[in-house]
């Protein structure tokens, strides 16, 4: 009995021992077929680094098949951060970026990283609160007021917290208000670190002030208790500039696709698709590259 | 809820109907986390087993430091492979970031020390069973490995769907190196965080439902197996 236990077990070792190194095969032949699906030298795509505020709303998906279509070339996009969409520009990881933060956009085209930066639209920012308006930001004369209404009241606030376009935006508008959030941080004052949307289905919980752009919040599903509350000012102007990343640096960039696009983008068909795009029939973006 | 109801009626009618925005997504996840678990198995296994049979030079470490891989935090992962993958690292010339390829390499390393440790498990049990029987054959460990990975199959099939499991729920990983570019490495998980982000709670909340169903057809087919399997060997 043991000794046909044991001539079936050897039989047995033969088999898997067939089956151990037939996965190794399979695995080693994944693995080269994994690898060997890298994109040749000549893409016939872009990769478009841009904000969550251009996807979220609907732009991109609206607008770039049009790109597509006429050219042929796809864009892939990856919506991050302004701050991050500059850094993976900066890694070589994007051939075009679209993002709204000026300072940001001049320093990394003085840096190299970048040429022929260029305004493509605006729209501006907003900022929404719970509808009962605790600070009473409502009847505020200009933001910075707004804003020191909100610190006056120690009222909670929402921060997107993340170097995007936003987070500078804001941080901005509390030193011209002179206001010293970094003490406030972790009080009334909520970094969350994330993006636009994460930033007001925050708000929308607990019930915080927070500064958005008007794109996401007019396409944002989850207001609950959030009501737009402060508009209009000057400061809260919001400018999107787009800037191809330099060849010179990074040669294996799509160079040519990305001359494409921008040129297409800041030119009468894309000026024209930006400004077509409605959202429930209200425009959200407002073209204005300069005529070339 | 009401909200909720009628968008998970509207997700499953996608699938059901074959939708195929939604049926491309489905089947990237779907190909990104079997083809990492295949992948992962085929290194984790043979690994897993050698610490589970052999005592190596500082045994005890290897198998904390194995046990303790298996928490790897997909973000963690995610930003390695990032920086390995990026233009200006060290593979960037392979022009693998934001590709299928960059998201199964990630799931690779987050599935296979699961796979490897808890393999090590199970054939360190079997091995104390059939050690005896080994040595009186003059069985070498490499003769002797495979012998206890086919005699272990069964519960290894449900190491392999552990790994899956991670593999397919996690988000953070594939959100880095993938960039949830639309129509190239768009999957499900990184729907789910998009539609969160644009506030569509319900929506989010019914392709975690369809996410989930995924998940059980996965295991119901490698149960199915299991089962066909046992009656088989048992016959």
């Amino acid at each position: 009995m043991r000794s046909s236990d044991k001539m079936a077990g050897m039989d047995r070792s033969i088999l898997a021992k067939r089956l151990f190194w037939l996965a190794g095969a399979m695995a080693t032949w994944a693995l080269v077929a994994a690898l060997s699906a890298a994109p040749a030298a000549a893409r016939d795509f872009i990769v478009l680094q841009s904000t969550t505020s251009t996807q979220n709303s609907g732009l991109l998906d609206a607008i770039l098949p049009i790109f597509t279509a006429r050219t042929g070339i796809e864009v892939r996009v990856v919506a991050v951060g302004t701050g991050q969409a500059l850094r993976n520009a900066r890694n070589g990881d994007g051939d075009v970026v679209l993002v709204h933060a000026r300072a940001a956009e001049d320093a990394f085209v003085a840096e190299g990283w970048g040429i022929d930066r260029r305004d493509v639209m605006y729209n501006d920012f907003v900022v929404v609160g719970p509808e009962a308006d605790p600070a009473g930001v409502k009847g505020a004369a200009d933001v910075l007021e707004a804003f020191r209404r909100i610190a006056r009241a120690r009222a909670a606030f929402a921060s997107r917290g993340d170097d995007s376009g936003t987070h500078k935006r804001e941080l901005a508008l509390w030193q011209a208000a002179g206001v010293d959030i970094a003490a406030e941080s972790g009080r009334w004052y909520l970094e969350t670190g994330s993006g636009m949307g994460a930033t007001l289905n925050l708000a929308a919980g607990v019930g915080a002030y927070t500064l958005t752009d008007r794109a996401t919040w007019l396409s944002f599903g989850n207001r609950r208790g959030l009501r737009l509350l402060f508009e209009g000012d000057p400061r809260l102007f919001n400018q999107y500039g787009v800037i191809r990343v330099n060849p010179a640096r990074h040669p294996h960039v799509n160079a040519e696709g990305a001359k494409a696009f921008v040129d297409w983008l800041t030119g009468p068909e894309g000026q024209a698709a930006i400004a077509a795009y409605r959202l429930n029939g209200v425009q959200l973006f407002f073209p204005n590259a300069a005529a070339r | 809820m009401n909200e909720f109801s009628r968008e998970l009626a509207g997700a499953l009618r996608l699938v059901v109907t074959g939708d195929p925005q939604l049926w491309e997504v489905i089947a990237l996840s779907l190909r990104v986390s079997l083809t990492a678990v295949a992948i992962a198995a085929a290194i984790g296994l043979p690994l897993g087993a050698l610490v589970g049979v052999r005592r190596l030079p500082f045994h005890g470490a290897i198998v904390v430091i194995l046990n303790t891989l298996m928490g790897l935090p997909p973000v963690v992962v995610g930003l390695v492979v990032y920086l390995a993958l990026s233009a200006s690292g060290p593979l960037g010339p392979l022009g693998l970031l934001y590709t299928p390829t960059a998201m199964i390499i990630a799931q690779v390393l987050l599935v296979m020390p699961i796979i490897a440790a808890l393999t090590r498990q199970v054939v360190a049990d079997l091995n104390a069973e059939y050690e005896e029987q080994f040595r009186s054959f003059g069985l070498s460990v490499w003769r002797a490995i495979p012998a206890l990975l086919w005699d272990g199959r069964f519960t290894l099939l449900t190491v392999l769907m552990a790994g899956f499991g991670r593999a397919i729920a996690e988000v953070g990983a594939v959100l880095i190196v993938g960039g949830n570019i639309n129509h190239v490495t768009r999957v499900m998980t990184t729907t789910i965080a998009l539609e969160t982000s644009r506030g569509n709670l319900s929506l989010a909340l019914a392709l975690g439902c369809v996410l989930v169903l995924l998940a059980l057809a996965v295991n119901a087919a490698a149960a199915l197996v299991n089962h066909a399997g046992q009656r088989w060997a048992g016959a």
